[in-house]
């Protein structure tokens, strides 16, 4: 074997090794989020976690219900989609179809600058102008409430939902649109009629993705959406999401206890519902092939 | 051989550093709502013997308390009393933790100036902030919903607020805060937002009352004189939510804990107190 080989052969381990690394870590974290978070199920039965409908983790026996976390992030993530799904689809259709070139390339980067926007400062800037607005509008006791939530998370979603549903729409056929026009179409029924439904799977994957980029967020609807531990009926009422009440209470929880357990077990829930958005985008993805 | 030495040397030097730097460092950790204060004391006392260090970190009362409980700090600072459960666990590892009252604090209940409301008795704080009173116009006030803020229950201030107003000091009570409560994350959140909206109402450390907050007044019960949350009412026991800052040692405090604790308790000390808006025990 000569030197060349053996150098051929160690890179080509290495790069395996690396590419091993993210699944290796994956696997690592999962297993270590069992490990903490399962033993609370020694004090309450998972339905009583999931479907509690109380969270005083702190008292005497401790309430460990999650269930207004989970809809308080679901009507967070759900709202926030609502937002910015037709907006992030008109934009792709402006940037890939319409817009002349100089246009799509200052759009591209002013979107990819919006991306880049810590979303604490998001956070900050919505506390100050979207929550005094919501209150006044809808003449709300407070400000502090789902809809204030969902309307910033709609500006962290647009930037995955716009550039995935760009590519979407860049990767059909350009027969298919000269196909329609051909045929007598507008350039908006072409849009409309062939290629958006030629792209739906990419647009339902870019949805799935901003979902996913969105029912991780932590900092920002903590500081805006009032974390009341309360089964939401509107968007117009405070809500507490499973991140924020992560990130509020570790800093606190004593090592060992029911509230410490219960913290990884809402972590767990949180990695299945990642898991399961990010299967349910890779589907969509690899069905548009 | 020589740099064996060398090394010989340099590790006896560095063994016999470390024993001696023990005794010179101490190391605190616990409430939040007392880190100013502690820091300060730090500061003044390092100045006085540049020999010692004193290493000051927050993390919560009950992180402290479990930071002393497993031998990783000389003092706990907390802003609430050690519970049974966490004496019993200190007794298992041998420590008998010993209480220092060290300041007091007032806690303010606070709303929005544009309030018409300027008194309560603690009987109808407890039932705002456990939500069984839901609009001003009970309590005298215009007829509009009540927004309660609290604190994240990571907060000492959390737990003394549950403990002595909403279950009025009653162990066996269950009340809890209005599950309609907004918990936001620091004191000056509160602040801002009842700066800004006339129908909040919030508790902090009264040190953090400014002109854009009103601090309610607060009677013990319908009969008692309502009193504002002020360093003479606080020192004198007649403001009704004051609490004690207290510091803890894993036994008797010897060195420069003892030195560190004695510093606190003296007039320079007790005056820091006041310079970080606490109120002095004497």
């Amino acid at each position: 074997m000569s030197l060349r080989d053996i150098k051929e052969f160690c890179i080509e381990k290495l790069i395996l090794i690396s590419g091993l690394a993210s699944i290796f870590f994956v696997v690592l974290i999962l297993l270590f989020l069992l490990r903490e978070g399962l033993a609370v199920f020694q004090v309450v039965s998972p339905l009583d976690f999931l479907f509690g409908q109380k969270w005083y983790p702190i008292s005497e026996p401790p309430e460990l219900g999650i269930l207004p976390l989970i809809l308080g992030s679901l009507l967070v993530t759900a709202g926030a989609i609502i937002i910015s799904l037709p907006i992030g689809v008109a934009c792709a259709v402006y940037i890939a179809e319409i817009a002349p070139a100089k246009t799509k390339e200052i759009l591209k980067s002013g979107i990819e600058l919006l991306a880049a926007i810590p979303s604490v400062v998001l956070g900050f800037i919505g506390m100050v102008t979207i929550v005094p607005w919501t209150k006044t509008i809808f003449h709300l006791p407070t400000g502090l409430t789902a809809l204030t939530g969902s309307i910033v998370l709609a500006f962290m979603a647009m930037p995955t939902i716009v550039s995935i549903a760009e590519d979407a729409l860049y990767s059909i056929p350009k027969t298919y649109k000269e196909g329609a026009l051909a045929l007598g179409a507008t350039h908006w029924q072409a849009i409309y009629r062939v290629m958006l439904p030629a792209a739906s799977s990419g647009i339902l994957a870019a949805v799935m993705l901003g979902t996913g980029r969105v029912i991780g967020e932590t900092m920002a609807v903590m500081m805006i959406t009032g974390n009341s531990a309360l089964i939401p009926h509107s968007f117009l009422q405070p809500v507490r999401t499973l991140t924020a009440t992560i990130a509020a209470e570790m800093g606190e929880a004593v090592v060992g206890s029911e509230h410490y357990f219960a913290l990884f077990a809402i972590g767990i829930i949180l990695f299945i519902i990642s898991f399961f958005i990010n299967v349910t985008a890779d589907l969509f993805l690899h069905k548009k092939r | 051989m020589k740099r064996f030495l060398l090394c010989a040397v340099l590790t006896v030097a560095a063994f016999s550093m470390d024993s001696s730097a023990r005794d010179n460092f101490v190391q605190i950790k616990g409430s939040d709502t007392m880190v100013n204060l502690v820091q300060s004391w730090a500061e003044k006392y390092m100045e006085i013997n540049p020999t010692e260090f004193i290493a000051v970190t927050g993390g919560g009362s009950g992180t402290g308390i479990s930071a002393l409980i497993g031998g990783m700090c000389d003092i706990a600072a907390s802003s609430r009393e050690i519970k049974n459960k966490e004496i019993a666990l200190a007794a298992k590892k041998g420590i008998a933790p010993k209480e220092y009252k060290v300041a007091l604090d007032g806690l303010a209940v606070i709303v929005s100036p544009k309030n018409t409301v300027d008194k309560l008795t603690m009987d109808q704080l407890a039932q705002i902030f456990s939500g069984k009173i839901t609009n001003w116009k009970d309590v005298g006030g215009t007829d509009a919903q009540i927004v309660i803020l609290s604190r994240e229950v990571n907060s000492g201030t959390h737990v003394y607020f549950k403990e002595h107003v909403l279950r009025k000091g009653d162990a066996s009570s269950k009340e809890e805060f209005a599950q309609t409560a907004l918990m936001l994350s620091s004191s000056q959140a509160i602040a801002d937002e009842v700066a800004q909206n006339p129908d909040a109402i919030g508790y902090f450390g009264m040190g953090y009352v400014s002109a854009k907050q009103k601090p309610v007044l607060v009677a013990k019960d319908a009969s008692s004189p309502y009193e504002a949350p002020t360093l003479e009412n606080v020192t004198k026991g007649i403001y009704p939510i004051s609490r004690p800052l207290l510091m803890y040692t894993p036994g008797e405090p010897k060195g420069t804990v003892k030195k560190f604790l004695d510093f606190a308790l003296s007039p320079e000390g007790q005056k820091i107190v006041v310079e970080t808006d606490f109120v002095p025990i004497k």
